[in-house]
């Protein structure tokens, strides 16, 4: 061990493909989770993270907004392999994030490993949908009549996301991840307790193919941030995985205004990450458009009466 | 009657590669939405002083024809009295508009029809397949007009439009029309079940149309589709647009396939929708039609005495 | 002398409408708890067609309970013989489609030509294809045995009454669900019909139950603690309402609700057809439709021509008896359906937009409204904005495709657009861009059932129709 003064990270907010400080001038400390020192409030400080505020939540909505039109535009292969991309900068830091997720989550090095091991992996699970989930949900309808009548999935917009408040970078990739993979741009407000995992993320999104404002990443409190976003009416839907039942209620009850679409919490969101998820978050922030075109006849000596 | 080939669009004919670019830069034909406009005035119904207005109506339209190699004078004169009295039960029962029949029965027809409103119309242009130098279809247009021919019917060159080649046919058309002279009017034929697509529908009629026609016709009656609701829709949708830029009213003619009062009855709607009053008028709707005058009839006799009628009410010729 | 079309009226003979109707509840026909009832008119004549108990909480509750009851039953039925009834229902709705028809004009007010052509011949169809999926549910792509919700509540709207109630009910029946209906209230006859058809079929009681009555019923059916799916077709304030009422639940929700939809003709459309799908993007059901084609986007370089087209084709509309099969253009379904038009259309004026109507005389009993068009219509117009949900189109136009998507979108609702252009790729790139559930080119107000249907943005979410509509109905 060298005696040699480590230099600190000053952790800021990513905000299209930015790192501002909170637009508050204000931080919070973040500790490190020991199961005693955790149960009174005591444990070791890890960093100071950006409070962010509502203008914060404002700006990162402006970012996703601008993000939205290429994003969604790209090619399904194009985002495949952006995603991928990310699974490949993340193996490259994997030793940095396995850290703070020990620190996060009070876990053993290996069991921090396995934590970030899974959530690469869960890019490359996701980086391979981008484009085979249009011809999974989508398809040709057998209209009675003479029409060419398809459904393909669109992205919805603009998602804010709640990210689990326990699973500080698995969950945080499994819920990222599948938002940004069909075309939607994400608002994202870190675990509260646990911020670090998800503001190194943005910078390793930074260094990747992301274009700026597809991930924009807001820590504090969740409650805080949760509520300009869940009653903004440029944000089009919202992954309540962070929230808890009191908050996601209020939340959603904000969200009606404009019709958002709503991801309740689910029963997975406070448990286990481990498993292989189903398509469930790549559609909950899906449209489905159904166009509808005439296919008439050859010629017009078809016809009769 | 004047050429109608109008000033508004004179410039249109100036050369081969104007006609070309005006007929293909006419608004396009959606196949579906067309038939479903046309099945949906299929749907309207024509009930008590509507329908006998309408059968009366389709009756003095009828261009009753006769186009069989085994027509003989008997034949065709006694085609020229069922077209002055249709029904000798009921003299109310309107004439219908004219006989149609080839050019050597011209003058066996004009002799049937004498001293009535009946007009008699001729095929030409080496009807129905049109495949004859210009020279040998102007001399077969000049006999029709000649023996007293009303209206000339005349089939374009199917193979020179649907080669592109534009100009060949509406100088044949304009051709035609001169040979036709001030006293027959030109009726020309299509056979739009040859063109195939209702987009070619629409250049014909306009072709048709710039190059002086007074009446644009479906079909020649000779092949598998004929008068259908859709193409004829369509053409009138084309004598509509035509009268309001150019200010020249021309006729529409379905031909072939119209045999029962109730189809006849659709397409009066559709003339009644599309154009309105001004076409409803044997002067500017006709069917080409054979069988379809004794449905007529019979119909007609229904519903003025309550009772359906039967063949042996109605005369076979 | 004109063709002029004598009267063709459909006998109404077809139907026999009793003089009061009950709540249809755990397989009886019964009176509300309070007694309650209310009158249904015909728009048409304002004459009362029938009175219809009216649901308060007591009945709603006790709806939920049948229903409840009746789902273990149902939902542990196999597929296939769930799919046995839904067939059963089809078949009988075709039987009975004359009458059905009938009946829907006359309490709705719209002509018999499109509840005999266009509502009927979708309700037995949609109840097919539903018949269908009951035994395949394995196989779309939900994973292996999908669960039922439990009961769905289900509150529907007037505009398509019978049609609305087939794209609720025959997707939660044939998934397991059981149903505690709401019809419109100036709408309830065909839902009690169709309550007599469930009997006919041999329906278990309690699967579907109906209960006729106003908004506050619909507020108690949605808010019952012990129902677990919510789906809802109406107006996008009473949608935004009952999402507020959901939240902090577990109840699903779907909800189908306005449009301001565009419909964008390019110069080098089929112009004749394109007329046509204007008309029937406005006037089709007098344009009280959410997916209606309310606003014409024009390429300005055509605008002329186009309006000239469009108001020949509008001189032509036939007003007037729905029952009459010449009938194009029926009543408007209620009073206050009618004031709210007329209010919106006034203020249309007042803003500057110029309103025309054909000659067009109204029948002097009854709620009427002629088809209108306000041209000199901006994005800035309450006519542009607003949805009105009658016969009027705001015309605007546009001079690039990039502003027609532009002006398309503008717009909190995303339920339908349509777009006209003889270009193949236009239309590719125009669908692609447009911010809307459903997107008809070449052609306007398609329904089918294999189709699903629903909106972006504030027209609501979920889809109606095809494997989609399964989903809503679904623990997945």
């Amino acid at each position: 061990m060298s005696d040699r003064l480590s230099v600190f990270k000053t952790y800021k907010l990513y905000v299209g493909g930015k790192f501002p400080r909170s637009e508050s001038g204000r931080v919070y400390e973040v500790t490190a989770k020991t199961s005693a020192a955790d149960a009174a409030g005591q444990g070791k400080w890890l960093a100071n993270a950006p409070l962010s505020s509502r203008k914060d939540a404002r700006d990162a909505v402006v970012a996703a907004r601008k993000a939205f039109g290429a994003w969604s535009g790209a090619t399904a292969y194009n985002r495949g392999q952006v995603l991928y991309r990310v699974a490949e900068m993340l193996e490259g830091r994997r030793g940095q994030f396995v850290h703070e997720v020990a620190d996060a989550e009070g876990l053993s090095k290996s069991k921090a490993a396995a934590q970030v091991d899974a959530a690469i992996d869960r890019w490359v699970w996701y980086a391979g949908w981008t484009d085979k989930i249009a011809q999974v949900v989508g398809g040709g309808n057998p209209v009675a009549g003479p029409f060419f009548n398809l459904s393909s999935p669109e992205p919805t917009g603009v998602v804010a996301v709640l990210a689990p408040q326990e699973s500080s970078f698995l969950g945080l990739v499994s819920v990222i991840a599948p938002v940004i993979a069909t075309g939607n741009t994400a608002v994202v407000v870190a675990s509260e307790k646990f911020p670090l995992p998800a503001l190194s993320l943005g910078e390793v999104l930074a260094t990747s193919d992301v274009p700026g404002g597809v991930v924009n990443v807001l820590s504090g409190r969740t409650a805080e941030i949760a509520a300009p976003l869940a009653a903004h009416q440029d944000v089009n839907a919202i992954d309540l995985a962070g929230a808890d039942d009191v908050l996601a209620k209020e939340l959603e009850i904000a969200a009606a205004d404009n019709l958002k679409r709503i991801l309740r919490p689910q029963p997975v969101d406070n448990a286990d990450w481990s498993a292989t998820p189903g398509t469930e978050r790549l559609t909950a922030f899906l449209e489905t458009k159904t166009v509808w075109h005439p296919t008439g006849s050859l010629g017009a000596s078809g016809s009769s009466y | 009657m004047p050429i109608t080939a109008s000033h508004a669009l004179a410039d249109v004919t100036a050369s081969d590669s104007t006609l070309r670019r005006f007929l293909h830069g006419l608004p396009g034909v959606d196949a579906v939405g067309l038939e479903a406009r046309a099945a949906s005035l299929g749907t309207r119904s024509i009930k008590t002083t509507a329908k006998a207005y309408a059968i009366d109506l389709a009756i003095s339209m009828v261009d009753l024809t006769t186009l069989e190699g085994a027509d003989t004078p008997g034949k065709v004169r006694a085609l020229g009295a069922k077209a002055v009295r249709p029904d000798p039960t009921d003299r109310t029962t309107p004439a219908t508009a004219a006989v149609c029949v080839y050019p050597d029965m011209v003058a066996v027809a004009k002799e049937a029809v004498a001293g009535s409103d009946v007009k008699v119309a001729s095929v030409a242009t080496a009807f129905p397949a049109g495949r004859a130098a210009l020279g040998v279809k102007l001399a077969d247009v000049r006999d029709a007009v000649a023996a007293g021919a009303d209206e000339v019917d005349m089939v374009i060159d199917r193979g020179a439009f649907l080669a592109g080649n534009y100009m060949k046919v509406y100088d044949e058309i304009v051709a035609v029309k001169e040979a036709c002279g001030t006293s027959s009017r030109l009726k020309v034929i299509f056979e739009t079940g040859e063109l195939a697509t209702y987009d070619n529908i629409r250049r014909a009629s306009w072709l048709g149309m710039l190059a002086g026609a007074d009446f644009i016709k479906t079909s020649t009656g000779k092949v598998a589709v004929n008068a259908t609701p859709a193409n004829t829709l369509l053409m009138l949708e084309a004598v509509r647009d035509f009268r309001a830029q150019t200010g020249v009213q021309v006729g529409v003619k379905p031909a072939g396939g119209i045999r029962t009062t109730k189809d006849a009855i659709k397409f009066l709607v559709l003339v009644n929708e599309t154009v309105g009053e001004d076409w409803l008028d044997n002067h500017w709707f006709r069917f080409g039609a054979s069988s379809l005058l004794n449905d007529l009839l019979m119909q007609r006799q229904k519903l003025a005495t309550g009772r359906y009628s039967g063949p042996d009410y109605v005369t076979v010729d | 002398m004109a063709f002029e079309y004598a009267p063709a009226p459909e006998s109404r003979g077809n139907v026999d409408i009793a003089p009061s109707y009950g709540l249809f509840i755990d397989g009886e026909f019964t009176e509300a708890a309070d007694g309650k009832v209310f009158k249904t008119v015909s728009p048409s004549t304002e004459e009362v067609l029938s009175e219809v108990a009216q649901a308060g909480s007591e009945d709603v509750d006790r709806a939920v309970k049948a229903a409840r009851r009746a789902f273990e039953k149902w939902s542990a039925l196999p597929g296939s013989e769930r799919a046995k009834y839904l067939f059963r229902i089809a078949r009988i709705i075709q039987e009975r489609s004359r009458e059905l028809a009938v009946l829907e004009t006359l309490d709705n007010g719209k002509p018999i030509k499109e509840t005999r052509d266009a509502d009927l011949p979708l309700v037995a169809a949609h109840f097919f294809y539903y018949a269908g999926w009951a035994d395949k549910l394995d196989h779309a792509g939900f994973g292996p045995s999908p669960r039922p919700l439990g009961v769905a509540g289900q509150v529907i709207p007037w505009n398509f009454p019978l049609l609305m109630l087939a794209w609720k009910i025959a997707p939660a029946l044939a998934t397991g669900n059981t149903v505690v209906l709401k019809p419109a209230e100036t709408t309830p006859l065909s839902a009690l019909f169709f309550a007599d058809i469930c009997r006919q079929a041999g329906l278990p009681k309690g699967v579907v139950n109906i209960l006729p009555g106003y908004g506050d019923t619909g507020a108690a059916i949605v808010a019952h603690p012990d129902v677990n799916k919510v789906a809802f077709t109406g107006s996008t304030a009473v949608g935004k309402e009952i999402a507020r009422t959901v939240a902090g639940t577990r109840k699903k929700l779907t909800l189908e609700l306005g449009g301001k939809g565009a419909n964008i003709v390019f110069d080098d459309a089929p112009v004749d057809q394109a007329v046509e799908g204007i008309v029937t993007g406005i006037f089709f059901n007098q344009g009280q439709v959410c997916c209606a084609g309310s606003r014409l986007l024009v390429q300005e370089s055509i605008h002329d021509e186009l309006l000239e087209s469009l108001k020949r084709r509008l001189s032509t509309l036939r007003l007037g008896d729905p029952l009459d099969k010449n009938t194009d253009i029926g009543a408007i379904n209620s009073a206050e359906q009618l004031a709210r038009i007329t209010a919106l259309t006034e203020q249309g004026e007042a803003e500057g937009a110029e309103r025309w109507s054909p000659a067009c005389e109204l029948p002097s009993s009854g709620y009427w409204f002629a088809p209108t068009l306000f041209t000199n219509v901006t994005q800035a117009h309450t006519v542009a904005r607003d949805e009105i949900f009658g016969p009027v189109l705001s015309v605007l136009t546009f001079r690039t495709p990039e502003e027609a998507v532009a002006k398309a979108n503008n717009t909190p609702y995303g339920l339908s657009a349509g777009i006209w252009t003889e270009k193949g790729s236009r239309i590719l790139a125009v669908a692609n861009k447009l911010r809307a559930g459903v997107v008809w080119s070449n052609t306007f107000n398609k329904f089918d059932p294999t189709s699903p249907f629903g909106g972006y943005k504030e027209s609501g979410f979920g889809r109606e129709g095809g494997r989609h509509g399964l989903e809503a109905y679904l623990d997945v």
